[in-house]
Formats: structure tokens, C-alpha cells, sequence
């Protein structure tokens, strides 16, 4: 055993990156005033501007195709069949049994010889499905792997989070460095249990426990996930020209930035929670997508996400040369945030199917 | 009857304590009062609860908070008179020590309401009105404090902002306990603009849910010096009740049960308010505050508001509260409250209490209301010179 096998620190045998990212958002936006107006006649402050909210004919599984056509057109000529497994985070999977992923892979014409899971942990199932990814490509058992964070998230109509709770997503094309717009530099997991927020089966909405959601939650894991990772790295905050957190409104991501050590630049790039809300499993990685669309050849980038019950995944990244080509082969980021419907909460209502007869 | 006095006292910091269980944060408080007297054993301890079976599924406190504090065989039970639960117990301490059948008595108050979601949270604190009549309307316990507050501003002519020095005095009073959930100050323009919760009471108008704990450890008096070198003696302890529904009452914005359990108080000490030189009195929310200072005498009916907005309860003024930070800065973990008054009203009357010390306080009053007013529980310390 290596020195290195020791580490608290993941990295694979072999040297690994992002080959392609795609990122998804859909159209309609509900203005957080909506939300006020109905719930609490508009006195308040609220945590965000306004949330992204899915279209009548939108779901995990047509959000995660985009999103994936979308990561394979900044693939160069990867041949979709190569893809050994196509996996989706979401906590909105449309099926409570039968894989959204096997129809991802199906669409973008992964199958069959292909792994397909869907994976559930909140709002990390997303960035769990890009570690372990990056150990599928790292080990050498596949070339490709896809890995998605996509949601429709739901909240209970009235609940503080109902401001939030959003749709949108990222997926990540992984392969070796070679051809890597992005290499993996390491992951770091740090998960307890803590029951910060959860969804029994057959509930339609989650529970929470109010500020228990923040410092022994979501705070203590992102910074210890996020310490973790520089440490063993040997990097630090002024190493990174971007950092992503997990993003479930405006004060939790910049606070947490502030406590780690980076400055509200090295933020601003992938915090989009004010204009789409929280993504939930998609939160973090369409941050980086964004980050991404911007990124320069040598950046170095630092993604965190948290899920609660809970954990956070850490990933350093440096960006290569060939993101300079690969950025405008496929819609960025905010191509998709300027695409804005906005709909009022009798619309969102009927969108999302809150009206049950 | 004996005297009976005070000999130790002991808190833990108020706060959302998701990581401390009910017995450690019981065990905290007593062992630290016991330290204090100096005492091993006591013939037996009152816990003072309200919630703990409807929060966290444990009855039976007396035994368990004995024999985790190393007191198993100890005589030990549990007192429950809704957020009055504390001084209840308190007041059962006393009757033990007076009557002569218990020399050493600690009397524990302990909390812990963080281990449940809000809602579940606000329907246990409902069980302190009446459920028949109260909470089955749907009527919760700010609800009935929102009802009782927009009387008085109809029947007085106040405006909400009046009730801010309130809000502001625990504050600034909190700042300077190390035991207080809220150490920060707040402002009346941050009182104006705070979270409405139940129209007319706002974020500021009201006390926080939380965990705590807090003890005092009893004896005979004519023994307290050989325990303590600054005893305080017990002299007046009084309870009175009321209807436990608002709709029951004779006149909603007179708390009857303050009056009877105040006026029996000071018969018993043989005080009246002007021998009074600080009141912990019930803040659970603002109109509490403003009810409780005219049922134990020191405003006339309508006029509590008056004592704020003239400055007169402040750490140097006419009659100091929430000296420690009360309800609202300081917490209230309901149950445990009643102790955390008694406690603070020791510490003033030691001159323990710091950049908060109310000059030369000789007595103190705590008192402890449970429900919106159904039963009441003064106590009267005084210094022993």
C-alpha cells in the first residue's frame, strides 16, 4: 500500500477528466414575489429573486437528454455506444421503479452495452454519479462514462422552500485526460447522518428541520469537504480561479465561500441559484456548467456539493486547452437562464401538478 | 413552617442544543448547582418539565435524572404546570423544605424542544390551553397572545411599535449573559421591520424555542450559612390559577392568577412592589411582559406599556426586567424557565451579575406563568445579610 492509498483523498489509477458538460434549464420562471403573494401577501424578504419551474412535457428524463446531447456536443467525436454508463442523480426520478437512466441512454444511443443506474442522496446524486464516474474511467473499465444531476424539485406549497425547490441540471461526459477539457485533480467525500431534510415513501413533499439545515448540516459538511480535499491536495482558496458551491439560496453559498476563504469573485461565475433556484441534485453542477462556459485554459476549479442526510463531495479540477474549441458547440449556461417565460403561481401550480383532483 | 433558603444554583447555555440530550442537559444544570452548595446527595429532587413525553417520548424524570446523577434511590419526580413547570417544581421544593420533610432539596428545570419539527413543536405547547375549547379550534399559543395584544392596543390606543423597548431592554440585557440563546442587541427601527408571526406579534414580540436547563439546590435557612457564603432566602412562594381558556376570563387583559399569586407573595413576605428592586417576570411574548408588570402591581391596568416607553425598566431605573436577558434573549426552554428566572434573581441578589448588575439589589421577584395565564408562580428572594 502506497502512501497515497492512505489518503482521505479519491483518485483513480489513471488520469481522468471531463470530456464533455451540458447543462439544462428550463424556460419558465416563477418570481419569489408570486410565491410571497400567495402565501404571505407579499410582506417578507425572500431568499431568491426567482426559481426555475419545468414545462408541462418536462421531467428528469427529457431535462437529462438535453443535457446529455448537450455534453456530447462538446465531446468532439466520442462515438455514443463507447459510453459504458449513463447514470442520473435526481430525487425527482419519474418512476418510483424503472430507471431514468436506461431511457437517457436509450435517447442518446448509449445502449445496451452500457451501465445504467439512477442514484439517490438528496442533492449530492448528481455529483456521487460524476465520483463515480471518474472511478468507472479511473480503473479502467470503461472509456466513457456519463453522469448527470438533474431534478424537478417539489415543494410543499406554502413550505420556505417552495421559493426555491427548482428544475435544472448538468450532465458530464468523463474519459481519459488525454482528451479532457477539465483533468481531475481528486474528490473528497464527507458524509455523517444527519437528518437535515427528508421524504418518506409516498409523501408528495420533503420535511426539514428549519436551521437545523444549516450549520451541523449543510455548513459542517461543504467545509469539511471542501478543507478536506485542499489539504490533501496541498492547494488553497487563492489557488482556484472558480469555486462552486451547493446552492439552495443566495446566503448559504456566498457565507459558506466567506468561511472557507474565497472571495465573492471566485464565486459569482457559478451562482445562478438567484435567477434559477435550487436545482437540488442539479444545484452544483449546473454552477459548474456555467463556470465551465467561462473558464480559461489553466483554471483551476473547485465544485462542493451537499446532500442532506448528509454529505458533501469536493472535486478539484483544472481546465486543459481544449475548452477554448469546446464551449461554444453546445448552448451555455446562460443561453439557457435568458431563455425566460415568466408564469405566475396559478400557472406553476398547473405546471407542476400541485392541482390534485 | 421553617425558613428556607437558597444554596446553589447552577444553567447551562440556552440554545438550540441538537447534539445534548435531555438527561446531559439536566445533568449539567445540577451537578453545577450541586458544586455550588456543595452538596453530594439531597434528599430529594424535583424535575420541573413540561413537554418531554409529547417531545421526546420520556416520562418518568424524577428517577431518570436521579440516576444519571449518580442520586439513584433518591426520592424524585417530576412537576408539570405547563410553562410554569419550573417554579412548580420550585414551589414543591419549598413546601418539602418548610414542612420538615426534606432538609437538601434540588429542584432541576429542564427542557429540550429542538429534536422536533416546528409544527409538532407549536401543537405540544398548545396542550398548555384548553384542549377542548382552545386548541381545538386551531387556535395556537401565539394565536392567543395575538388576541390578547390587539385588545390591549385596541383597549389602550397603543400602537405595535410601543411595545418595542421591550424587545430591545431583554436584548441589551442579553448581551452580557454567557448563558443567553441571543447575545446580540437589537434596535426598535430592526423591531419595526422584524418577521410578522401572528398578526400583530412579529419575531421580536416573542421568545424562542429552545433547550435548557437550569437548578437551584434548597435548605433550611438557619442552615444555609454553613453551605453558602451568600445564601438567599426564599420569602415569598405563592401560586394562583386561573380559567385556562382566554374566553373563560373574567377580563382578558387582567392576568387574575398573577394578581392572586403575587399579592399572596408579598402577604407572605410582608413586601408590597416597592420593596421590589428587579423583576424576572414571563416575556414569552411582549403583551405578557406588559400584563405581568400590571398584575403585580407596578403599573395601573393599561399602563405596563407606559413603564417601558418611560424608560423605567432598565438595569438603573425604577423597576429592572429581564435583567439577564428574560424570555426573549436569554430563551425559553419552558419548562426549565421558572429555574433560569430563580437563578438570575440569585445571581443579583449575590452580585454575580456583572455589567448587569441592578445597584445594591437586596430582593428580587421571579415569576413563572404557565399557559397564557392559568397558573402563576411567584417567588420573592432576598439576600441574606
Amino acid at each position: 500500500m502506497t502512501k497515497d492509498d492512505q489518503t482521505i483523498v479519491l483518485k483513480p489509477e489513471r488520469a481522468v477528466g471531463i470530456i464533455g458538460y451540458g447543462a439544462y434549464v428550463p424556460r419558465y420562471r416563477l418570481p419569489a414575489a408570486e410565491v410571497a403573494r400567495i402565501w404571505t401577501s407579499g410582506q417578507g424578504g425572500t431568499p431568491v429573486k426567482e426559481k426555475s419551474v419545468p414545462g408541462l412535457d418536462e421531467d428528469v428524463v427529457t431535462m437529462s437528454v438535453e443535457a446529455a446531447r448537450n455534453s456530447l456536443a462538446r465531446a468532439g467525436s466520442v462515438d455514443p455506444a463507447l459510453i459504458r454508463a449513463v447514470w442520473v442523480g435526481s430525487e425527482s426520478h419519474p418512476y418510483a421503479v424503472k430507471p431514468t437512466s436506461t431511457i437517457v441512454a436509450e435517447a442518446i444511443g448509449a445502449t445496451p452495452h452500457t451501465q445504467g443506474g439512477d442514484w439517490e442522496f438528496a442533492c449530492k446524486a448528481g455529483s456521487e454519479a460524476l465520483q463515480a464516474a471518474i472511478g468507472f474511467v479511473g480503473s479502467g473499465m470503461a472509456q466513457y462514462v456519463l453522469a448527470i444531476g438533474m431534478d424537478t424539485a417539489q415543494a410543499r406549497p406554502g413550505d420556505a422552500l417552495e421559493y426555491t425547490a427548482s428544475a435544472g441540471g448538468g450532465a458530464y461526459l468523463i474519459g481519459p485526460a488525454e482528451e479532457a477539457l477539465a483533468e481531475v485533480e481528486g474528490s473528497l467525500s464527507y458524509v455523517t447522518d444527519t437528518p437535515d431534510f427528508w421524504r418518506r415513501a409516498y409523501q408528495h413533499y420533503p420535511s426539514h428541520g428549519g436551521r437545523f439545515t444549516g450549520q451541523p448540516a449543510y455548513f459542517k459538511h461543504i467545509t469539511a469537504a471542501a478543507r478536506g480535499l485542499m489539504e490533501g491536495l496541498g492547494t488553497e482558496p487563492s489557488d482556484y480561479a472558480h469555486a462552486v458551491f451547493h446552492q439552495p439560496n443566495l446566503k448559504f453559498p456566498r457565507t459558506v465561500a466567506k468561511q472557507l476563504g474565497f472571495t465573492p469573485e471566485q464565486v459569482e461565475a457559478g451562482l445562478l441559484v438567484n435567477e434559477i433556484g435550487n436545482t437540488y441534485a442539479g444545484s452544483s453542477l449546473v454552477g459548474l456548467t456555467a463556470v465551465l462556459d467561462v473558464a480559461a485554459p489553466g483554471d483551476r476549479v473547485l465544485l462542493v456539493s451537499y446532500g442532506s442526510g448528509a454529505g458533501s463531495d469536493a472535486l478539484s479540477l483544472r481546465v486543459t486547452e481544449a475548452i477554448v474549441e469546446r464551449q461554444r458547440q453546445a448552448p451555455a449556461t446562460r443561453d439557457y437562464i435568458a431563455r425566460r417565460v415568466e408564469i405566475d403561481y396559478a400557472t406553476y401550480v398547473r405546471f407542476t401538478g400541485k392541482l390534485r383532483i | 413552617m421553617r425558613e428556607v433558603a437558597i444554596i446553589g444554583v447552577g444553567q447551562t447555555k440556552v440554545g438550540e442544543h441538537w447534539d445534548i440530550s435531555l438527561r446531559h442537559l439536566a445533568l449539567e444544570a445540577l451537578q453545577a448547582s450541586m458544586a455550588d452548595a456543595g452538596v453530594t446527595r439531597v434528599d430529594t429532587l424535583y424535575a420541573g418539565n413540561m413537554l418531554s413525553g409529547e417531545l421526546i417520548g420520556q416520562e418518568h424524570l424524577g428517577a431518570l435524572i436521579a440516576d444519571f446523577a449518580g442520586l439513584r434511590g433518591t426520592e424524585a419526580f417530576k412537576i408539570e404546570a405547563a410553562c410554569a413547570s419550573g417554579a412548580a417544581a420550585l414551589r414543591m421544593g419549598f413546601v418539602a423544605v418548610a414542612g420538615g420533610l426534606a432538609n437538601i432539596v434540588a429542584v432541576v428545570g429542564v427542557e429540550k424542544m429542538t429534536d422536533t419539527l416546528g409544527p409538532d413543536t407549536t401543537t405540544a405547547l398548545a396542550m398548555a390551553s384548553d384542549a377542548d375549547y382552545e386548541a381545538a379550534q386551531g387556535v395556537s399559543f401565539v394565536a392567543l397572545n395575538a388576541l390578547l395584544m390587539r385588545r390591549y392596543m385596541h383597549e389602550y390606543g397603543y400602537g405595535h411599535q410601543d411595545f418595542a423597548p421591550f424587545a430591545v431592554n431583554a436584548h441589551r440585557n442579553g448581551v452580557n449573559n454567557p448563558f443567553a440563546m441571543f447575545q446580540f442587541p437589537v434596535t426598535a427601527e430592526r423591531f419595526a421591520r422584524a418577521k410578522m408571526i401572528c398578526d400583530p406579534i412579529n419575531l421580536l414580540d416573542s421568545s424562542p424555542i429552545c433547550d435548557g436547563a437550569a437548578a437551584v439546590v434548597l435548605a433550611p435557612a438557619d442552615a444555609a450559612r454553613a453551605f453558602s457564603a451568600t445564601p438567599v432566602r426564599i420569602a415569598g412562594s405563592a401560586v394562583g390559577t386561573d380559567t385556562l381558556a382566554v374566553h373563560d376570563r373574567r377580563d382578558p387583559l387582567v392576568l387574575d392568577g398573577a394578581v392572586l399569586s403575587t399579592r399572596r407573595a408579598y402577604e407572605q413576605a410582608g413586601m408590597s412592589p416597592e420593596n421590589i428592586d428587579l423583576f424576572e417576570l414571563h416575556d414569552a411574548f411582549s403583551i405578557m411582559t406588559a400584563l405581568s408588570l400590571e398584575a403585580a402591581g407596578f403599573a395601573e391596568k393599561g399602563q405596563g406599556l407606559r413603564l417601558a416607553l418611560d424608560g423605567e425598566i432598565g438595569i438603573d431605573s425604577r423597576i429592572p426586567i429581564t435583567t439577564m436577558g428574560g424570555l426573549k434573549a436569554r430563551g425559553h426552554p419552558v419548562g426549565a424557565t421558572g429555574i433560569y428566572q430563580v437563578v438570575e434573581v440569585v445571581e443579583q441578589l449575590r452580585g454575580l451579575a456583572g455589567a448587569n448588575q441592578v445597584p445594591n439589589a437586596r430582593v428580587g421577584m421571579a415569576q413563572n406563568i404557565g399557559g397564557s395565564g392559568a397558573t402563576v408562580v411567584t417567588h420573592i428572594l432576598e439576600r441574606m445579610e
